[in-house]
């Protein structure tokens, strides 16, 4: 009796629509990580004098870096959102017999995201 | 089987191995009279009784509690007595055996691996000094501490997860979704004592660090022991246990 090892092929993600978006997920690190090396970059130049910063500015202006941006951010939203969304699976919390609504876990991820959001953009605009 | 009157015929694509005749599987098409309450398992059964006798596959209950029917429907994992025909008519439907898995004649399977995995666990509860005598009477436990670990011990071993999981197919020694689920209930049992002796298996190297949170186990499972919540709890507690052994005296040993 020879049993039949079935081949597994390297475009398994392709085959349904779960494993494709649980792919996206991860490659949403991609876009992340290139946004953190843009934003130091950012910081450099702008260590670096107002000629090197405004050069810098300049160059985000092209349509290049603003789709970059556009499909970073979707990316960054996609990122955060299906993640606060698995955080109930992590943290089985219990009062009692009973489990802690998934809702109760998910909404203090948004709370805190948008509490965030707004202390830096109150430190950003505030000048 | 129920005996409604046919409404129509439907056709299905079945995975056929014979080791003796061939090396490589092929796909023979059947039809089966469609009825409208009828699952894919009646259909394999009216196949093998009264078209083709020498078509193999498992199947016992037939109401989804023996956990033996599992084949993939059109690619995804389900148990043949509860995936309706209806759900997929007038469409031709593809049956195959669960993914991930050797496979010995046509949708039969080789489960040894699992079983192994599942053991490796010790799926039962463990006494540090054994256990008490009869005549001491049980280990009492609250509905609040049986709540703790109720859903997990739901599991009919059907392994729909293992199928489901893309990191089984890629790692076939990963301890997989079931296995792990089955070590979380013991270690939430208020009784056992057994996690220290389990965590070797399941906080190694092939156990529950080799997920990458797919989650479809989870959504596959057709008893909702959410194994892939399982997985995620005991990656937290794994880390708080490394973070106790860094951070605290004594390595946190006493708890």
């Amino acid at each position: 009796m020879k049993p039949y090892v079935r081949p597994m092929p390297a475009t398994w993600w392709l085959k349904r629509t779960p494993y494709l978006l649980f792919m996206l997920r991860e490659l949403t690190s991609v876009f992340i990580a290139a946004y953190v090396v843009l934003f130091l970059v950012m910081i450099r130049r702008l260590s670096e004098g107002q000629a090197a910063y405004e050069l810098f500015l300049n160059g985000l202006r092209s349509p290049l870096a603003i789709s970059f941006h556009v499909v970073a951010l979707a990316f960054a939203l996609f990122h955060t959102i299906t993640w606060f969304h698995l955080t109930p699976k992590a943290m089985a919390v219990r009062i009692g017999e009973e489990r802690v609504p998934p809702a109760l876990i998910i909404a203090p991820n948004y709370v805190a995201w948008v509490v965030v959001s707004a202390a830096v953009a109150w430190i950003l605009l505030r000048g | 089987m129920a005996n409604s009157t046919p409404k129509g015929a439907m056709r299905l694509e079945v995975f056929r191995y014979s080791p003796e005749k061939a090396e490589e599987p092929h796909f023979q098409t059947y039809e089966v009279p469609f009825h409208k309450d009828w699952v894919v398992l009646d259909a394999l059964n009216y196949i093998k009784d009264q078209s083709d006798g020498t078509l193999s596959f498992r199947w016992s209950c037939r109401m989804g509690v023996c956990g033996s029917c599992g084949v993939m429907v059109n690619g995804v994992p389900k148990l043949g007595c509860s995936a309706f025909l209806r759900d997929y008519y007038p469409n031709p439907i593809r049956v195959e055996p669960l993914e991930h898995f050797p496979v010995l004649r046509d949708l039969v399977f080789q489960l040894d691996s699992f079983l192994d995995k599942l053991k490796s666990v010790q799926p039962w509860i463990v006494r540090r000094e054994g256990e008490k005598p009869v005549s001491e009477g049980e280990y009492l436990q609250t509905p609040a501490q049986h709540a703790r670990f109720k859903d997990f011990s739901m599991c009919i071993n059907c392994m729909l997860c293992y199928a489901a999981c893309p990191v089984v197919g890629m790692e076939p020694h990963f301890l997989g979704p079931a296995a792990i689920a089955l070590a979380q209930r013991y270690n939430l049992d208020s009784r056992d004592q057994g996690r220290p002796q389990r965590q070797e298996t399941v906080a190694s190297h092939d156990g529950i660090w080799q997920c990458t949170f797919i989650g479809q186990c989870s959504a596959v499972c057709p008893k909702h022991v959410d194994p892939a919540g399982a997985i995620q709890q005991a990656k937290l507690e794994s880390t708080i246990d490394w973070f106790k052994e860094v951070l605290w005296p004594w390595g946190g040993k006493q708890r």
